[in-house]
Protein backbone atom coordinates (compact mmCIF):
# COMPACT_ATOMS: atom_id res chain seq x y z
CA UNK A 1 0.00 0.00 0.00
CA UNK A 2 1.65 3.35 -0.89
CA UNK A 3 1.87 6.46 1.45
CA UNK A 4 0.27 9.17 1.15
CA UNK A 5 1.82 12.14 1.70
CA UNK A 6 -0.41 15.10 2.87
CA UNK A 7 -0.39 18.92 1.73
CA UNK A 8 0.92 19.60 5.29
CA UNK A 9 3.81 17.15 4.58
CA UNK A 10 4.74 18.86 1.60
CA UNK A 11 4.96 22.40 3.08
CA UNK A 12 6.89 21.46 5.79
CA UNK A 13 9.62 19.18 3.74
CA UNK A 14 9.89 22.70 1.26
CA UNK A 15 10.01 24.99 3.93
CA UNK A 16 13.12 22.34 5.51
CA UNK A 17 14.79 22.10 2.05
CA UNK A 18 14.19 26.20 1.44
CA UNK A 19 16.26 26.50 5.19
CA UNK A 20 18.84 23.80 3.91
CA UNK A 21 19.51 25.73 0.89
CA UNK A 22 19.62 28.67 3.12
CA UNK A 23 21.86 27.60 5.43
CA UNK A 24 24.27 26.10 2.83
CA UNK A 25 24.42 30.13 0.70
CA UNK A 26 24.85 32.07 3.91
CA UNK A 27 27.25 30.07 5.86
CA UNK A 28 29.57 28.00 3.15
CA UNK A 29 30.09 31.35 1.43
CA UNK A 30 33.20 31.52 -1.01
CA UNK A 31 33.86 34.75 -0.46
CA UNK A 32 37.35 35.24 -1.64
CA UNK A 33 39.79 36.32 1.44
CA UNK A 34 40.99 40.11 1.50
CA UNK A 35 43.63 39.94 4.27
CA UNK A 36 45.93 37.54 6.01
CA UNK A 37 46.62 37.42 9.56
CA UNK A 38 49.49 35.51 10.97
CA UNK A 39 50.46 34.77 14.35
CA UNK A 40 53.57 33.82 15.63
CA UNK A 41 53.41 31.91 19.57
CA UNK A 42 50.43 33.66 21.06
CA UNK A 43 50.84 37.30 19.26
CA UNK A 44 49.85 38.47 16.12
CA UNK A 45 52.67 38.96 14.11
CA UNK A 46 51.16 40.76 11.13
CA UNK A 47 47.06 41.63 9.61
CA UNK A 48 48.43 42.01 5.60
CA UNK A 49 46.36 42.70 2.46
CA UNK A 50 46.56 40.08 0.05
CA UNK A 51 46.85 42.84 -2.85
CA UNK A 52 50.65 42.62 -3.08
CA UNK A 53 53.66 41.00 -3.61
CA UNK A 54 55.56 39.98 -0.41
CA UNK A 55 57.83 37.25 1.26
CA UNK A 56 57.98 37.08 5.03
CA UNK A 57 60.29 35.45 7.49
CA UNK A 58 58.25 34.86 10.32
CA UNK A 59 60.31 33.93 13.40
CA UNK A 60 58.96 30.71 15.32
CA UNK A 61 59.90 28.31 18.39
CA UNK A 62 61.99 26.29 16.08
CA UNK A 63 63.17 28.99 13.51
CA UNK A 64 62.16 31.07 10.56
CA UNK A 65 59.00 30.28 8.45
CA UNK A 66 58.58 31.59 5.18
CA UNK A 67 55.20 32.96 4.05
CA UNK A 68 54.62 34.34 0.59
CA UNK A 69 51.87 36.84 -0.51
CA UNK A 70 51.50 36.56 -4.00
CA UNK A 71 48.34 37.02 -6.15
CA UNK A 72 45.23 37.31 -3.67
CA UNK A 73 47.04 34.12 -2.26
CA UNK A 74 49.04 33.21 0.19
CA UNK A 75 51.06 30.12 1.44
CA UNK A 76 53.89 28.39 3.77
CA UNK A 77 57.08 28.35 1.31
CA UNK A 78 59.07 26.83 3.74
CA UNK A 79 58.85 25.60 7.27
CA UNK A 80 61.74 24.30 10.01
CA UNK A 81 59.33 21.41 11.24
CA UNK A 82 59.07 17.69 10.57
CA UNK A 83 56.02 17.13 8.61
CA UNK A 84 55.74 20.02 6.70
CA UNK A 85 51.82 20.23 6.86
CA UNK A 86 51.82 23.44 6.23
CA UNK A 87 53.68 23.84 3.60
CA UNK A 88 51.80 20.55 1.29
CA UNK A 89 48.89 22.68 2.18
CA UNK A 90 49.20 25.17 -0.62
CA UNK A 91 48.10 28.21 -1.61
CA UNK A 92 45.34 29.78 0.61
CA UNK A 93 42.91 32.32 -0.95
CA UNK A 94 39.33 31.90 0.70
CA UNK A 95 38.29 33.66 3.76
CA UNK A 96 37.94 31.31 6.67
CA UNK A 97 41.09 29.10 5.45
CA UNK A 98 43.40 27.97 7.83
CA UNK A 99 47.13 26.74 7.68
CA UNK A 100 49.08 25.93 11.01
CA UNK A 101 52.55 24.89 11.64
CA UNK A 102 51.89 23.56 14.76
CA UNK A 103 55.96 22.86 15.68
CA UNK A 104 56.43 26.17 15.14
CA UNK A 105 53.30 28.39 16.66
CA UNK A 106 53.18 29.87 13.21
CA UNK A 107 49.75 30.06 11.87
CA UNK A 108 48.04 31.98 8.53
CA UNK A 109 44.40 33.06 8.63
CA UNK A 110 42.71 34.31 5.97
CA UNK A 111 39.90 36.83 6.78
CA UNK A 112 37.45 38.07 4.59
CA UNK A 113 36.51 41.60 3.59
CA UNK A 114 34.00 42.03 6.50
CA UNK A 115 35.64 43.53 9.89
CA UNK A 116 34.45 40.29 11.97
CA UNK A 117 36.65 37.70 12.39
CA UNK A 118 35.99 34.40 10.94
CA UNK A 119 37.75 32.21 13.64
CA UNK A 120 38.16 33.28 17.34
CA UNK A 121 40.02 31.49 19.79
CA UNK B 1 11.03 -14.97 53.17
CA UNK B 2 8.79 -13.93 50.20
CA UNK B 3 10.22 -13.51 46.88
CA UNK B 4 10.11 -9.38 45.35
CA UNK B 5 7.45 -9.36 43.05
CA UNK B 6 6.88 -6.11 41.06
CA UNK B 7 3.31 -5.47 39.93
CA UNK B 8 3.19 -4.76 35.63
CA UNK B 9 0.87 -3.76 33.67
CA UNK B 10 -0.25 -4.76 30.22
CA UNK B 11 1.33 -1.49 29.60
CA UNK B 12 4.91 -1.86 31.38
CA UNK B 13 5.63 -4.87 28.83
CA UNK B 14 4.96 -2.56 25.46
CA UNK B 15 6.43 -0.02 26.67
CA UNK B 16 9.56 -2.86 27.50
CA UNK B 17 9.22 -4.44 24.16
CA UNK B 18 9.20 -1.26 21.91
CA UNK B 19 12.25 0.14 24.42
CA UNK B 20 14.28 -3.41 23.18
CA UNK B 21 13.41 -3.00 19.84
CA UNK B 22 14.62 0.89 19.87
CA UNK B 23 17.82 -0.07 22.11
CA UNK B 24 18.68 -3.01 19.62
CA UNK B 25 18.07 -0.35 16.19
CA UNK B 26 20.13 1.69 17.92
CA UNK B 27 22.91 -0.44 18.53
CA UNK B 28 22.63 -1.76 14.60
CA UNK B 29 23.02 1.79 13.86
CA UNK B 30 26.28 2.80 16.04
CA UNK B 31 28.29 -0.48 14.21
CA UNK B 32 27.39 1.36 10.84
CA UNK B 33 30.46 3.71 9.47
CA UNK B 34 29.21 7.01 9.13
CA UNK B 35 30.83 9.06 6.67
CA UNK B 36 31.22 12.26 8.75
CA UNK B 37 31.16 11.78 12.55
CA UNK B 38 27.75 12.52 13.96
CA UNK B 39 25.85 12.46 10.73
CA UNK B 40 23.65 9.23 11.62
CA UNK B 41 20.28 8.28 10.26
CA UNK B 42 18.57 7.83 13.78
CA UNK B 43 16.43 4.67 13.06
CA UNK B 44 15.39 4.15 16.76
CA UNK B 45 13.52 7.32 16.17
CA UNK B 46 10.92 5.12 13.98
CA UNK B 47 10.33 3.11 17.30
CA UNK B 48 9.28 6.43 18.84
CA UNK B 49 7.14 7.88 16.45
CA UNK B 50 5.26 4.62 15.96
CA UNK B 51 4.94 4.76 19.95
CA UNK B 52 3.63 8.42 19.61
CA UNK B 53 1.21 7.42 16.33
CA UNK B 54 -0.07 3.73 18.11
CA UNK B 55 0.29 4.53 22.01
CA UNK B 56 -0.11 8.37 22.67
CA UNK B 57 2.66 10.63 23.82
CA UNK B 58 3.54 9.22 27.23
CA UNK B 59 4.65 5.69 25.90
CA UNK B 60 6.81 7.91 23.17
CA UNK B 61 8.49 9.61 26.11
CA UNK B 62 9.13 6.21 27.97
CA UNK B 63 10.65 4.23 25.21
CA UNK B 64 12.93 7.23 23.96
CA UNK B 65 13.93 8.01 27.63
CA UNK B 66 14.80 4.35 28.05
CA UNK B 67 16.52 3.98 25.30
CA UNK B 68 19.02 6.82 25.62
CA UNK B 69 19.63 5.84 28.92
CA UNK B 70 20.01 1.94 28.18
CA UNK B 71 22.09 2.79 25.53
CA UNK B 72 24.37 4.97 27.18
CA UNK B 73 25.20 2.22 30.45
CA UNK B 74 25.84 -0.24 27.23
CA UNK B 75 28.54 1.53 25.85
CA UNK B 76 29.82 2.70 29.12
CA UNK B 77 29.27 6.39 28.13
CA UNK B 78 26.32 7.48 30.99
CA UNK B 79 26.99 11.78 31.88
CA UNK B 80 29.61 11.74 28.98
CA UNK B 81 29.34 14.17 26.63
CA UNK B 82 27.83 11.88 24.32
CA UNK B 83 24.75 11.09 26.24
CA UNK B 84 24.39 14.48 27.10
CA UNK B 85 24.12 15.37 23.29
CA UNK B 86 22.21 11.83 23.01
CA UNK B 87 19.33 13.17 26.14
CA UNK B 88 19.47 16.74 24.35
CA UNK B 89 18.52 15.42 21.28
CA UNK B 90 15.88 13.17 22.67
CA UNK B 91 14.25 15.92 25.02
CA UNK B 92 13.83 18.41 21.74
CA UNK B 93 12.15 15.97 19.79
CA UNK B 94 10.05 15.22 22.53
CA UNK B 95 9.10 18.57 23.14
CA UNK B 96 8.23 18.69 19.34
CA UNK B 97 6.26 15.76 19.43
CA UNK B 98 4.56 17.52 22.75
CA UNK B 99 3.65 20.58 20.29
CA UNK B 100 2.78 18.83 16.96
CA UNK B 101 -0.15 16.68 18.32
CA UNK B 102 -2.08 19.46 18.21
CA UNK B 103 -1.66 19.46 14.14
CA UNK B 104 -4.19 18.50 12.13
CA UNK B 105 -4.01 15.33 11.23
CA UNK B 106 -6.03 15.72 8.40
CA UNK B 107 -3.06 18.20 6.15
CA UNK B 108 0.06 16.58 8.63
CA UNK B 109 1.24 13.33 8.83
CA UNK B 110 3.86 11.51 10.81
CA UNK B 111 6.07 12.46 7.87
CA UNK B 112 6.14 16.42 8.99
CA UNK B 113 6.65 15.42 12.31
CA UNK B 114 9.30 13.17 11.97
CA UNK B 115 11.08 16.00 10.14
CA UNK B 116 10.31 18.66 12.42
CA UNK B 117 11.98 16.68 15.54
CA UNK B 118 15.04 15.52 13.35
CA UNK B 119 15.29 19.26 12.83
CA UNK B 120 14.86 19.73 16.73
CA UNK B 121 16.95 17.04 17.86
CA UNK B 122 20.10 18.68 15.58
CA UNK B 123 19.77 22.12 16.84
CA UNK B 124 19.63 20.82 20.35
CA UNK B 125 22.77 18.86 19.77
CA UNK B 126 24.79 21.93 17.86
CA UNK B 127 23.68 24.36 20.56
CA UNK B 128 25.22 21.81 23.12
CA UNK B 129 28.35 21.57 21.05
CA UNK B 130 28.81 24.94 20.83
CA UNK B 131 28.32 26.90 24.23
CA UNK B 132 29.60 23.39 26.11
CA UNK B 133 32.49 21.15 24.27
CA UNK B 134 33.53 23.92 21.04
CA UNK B 135 32.64 27.51 21.72
CA UNK B 136 34.43 28.01 18.20
CA UNK B 137 32.64 29.44 15.41
CA UNK B 138 33.71 27.02 13.49
CA UNK B 139 31.12 24.53 14.39
CA UNK B 140 28.54 27.21 11.60
CA UNK B 141 30.48 25.46 8.96
CA UNK B 142 29.08 21.96 9.42
CA UNK B 143 25.29 23.50 10.72
CA UNK B 144 24.52 23.14 6.75
CA UNK B 145 25.81 19.63 6.44
CA UNK B 146 24.05 18.43 9.42
CA UNK B 147 20.38 20.01 8.87
CA UNK B 148 20.84 18.71 5.10
CA UNK B 149 21.32 15.34 7.20
CA UNK B 150 18.26 16.11 9.28
CA UNK B 151 16.07 16.62 6.71
CA UNK B 152 17.09 13.70 4.59
CA UNK B 153 16.87 11.43 7.65
CA UNK B 154 13.71 13.32 9.13
CA UNK B 155 11.94 12.60 5.76
CA UNK B 156 13.02 8.38 5.78
CA UNK B 157 12.51 7.57 9.22
CA UNK B 158 9.03 9.47 9.01
CA UNK B 159 8.07 7.57 5.69
CA UNK B 160 9.07 3.93 7.19
CA UNK B 161 7.10 5.13 10.07
CA UNK B 162 3.94 6.08 7.54
CA UNK B 163 4.52 2.59 5.92
CA UNK B 164 4.39 0.58 9.51
CA UNK B 165 1.15 2.33 10.29
CA UNK B 166 -0.20 1.94 7.41
CA UNK B 167 0.64 -1.92 7.16
CA UNK B 168 -1.58 -2.70 10.49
Amino acid sequence: MPIRLKAGDWLIFLLGLGMVIWLFTALWSNEPAGKVRIRSGDKIYATLSLDQQRTLEVPGALGISRIVIYNGQVRFEQSPCRNQYCVHQGWLHKAGQVAVCLPNHVSLELLGNKSYDSLNY
Amino acid sequence: MTPLTIESVADDHRIAKLAALAITLHLAEAVLPSPLPGVKPGIANIVTLYALYRYGFGTAVWVSLLRVFAVSLLFGNFLSPTFVLSLTGALLSLGVLWLTQNLSSRFFSCVSVSILAAFAHIAGQLLIVWLWLIPHSGILYLVPVFSAAALLFGTLNGLITAKLLATR
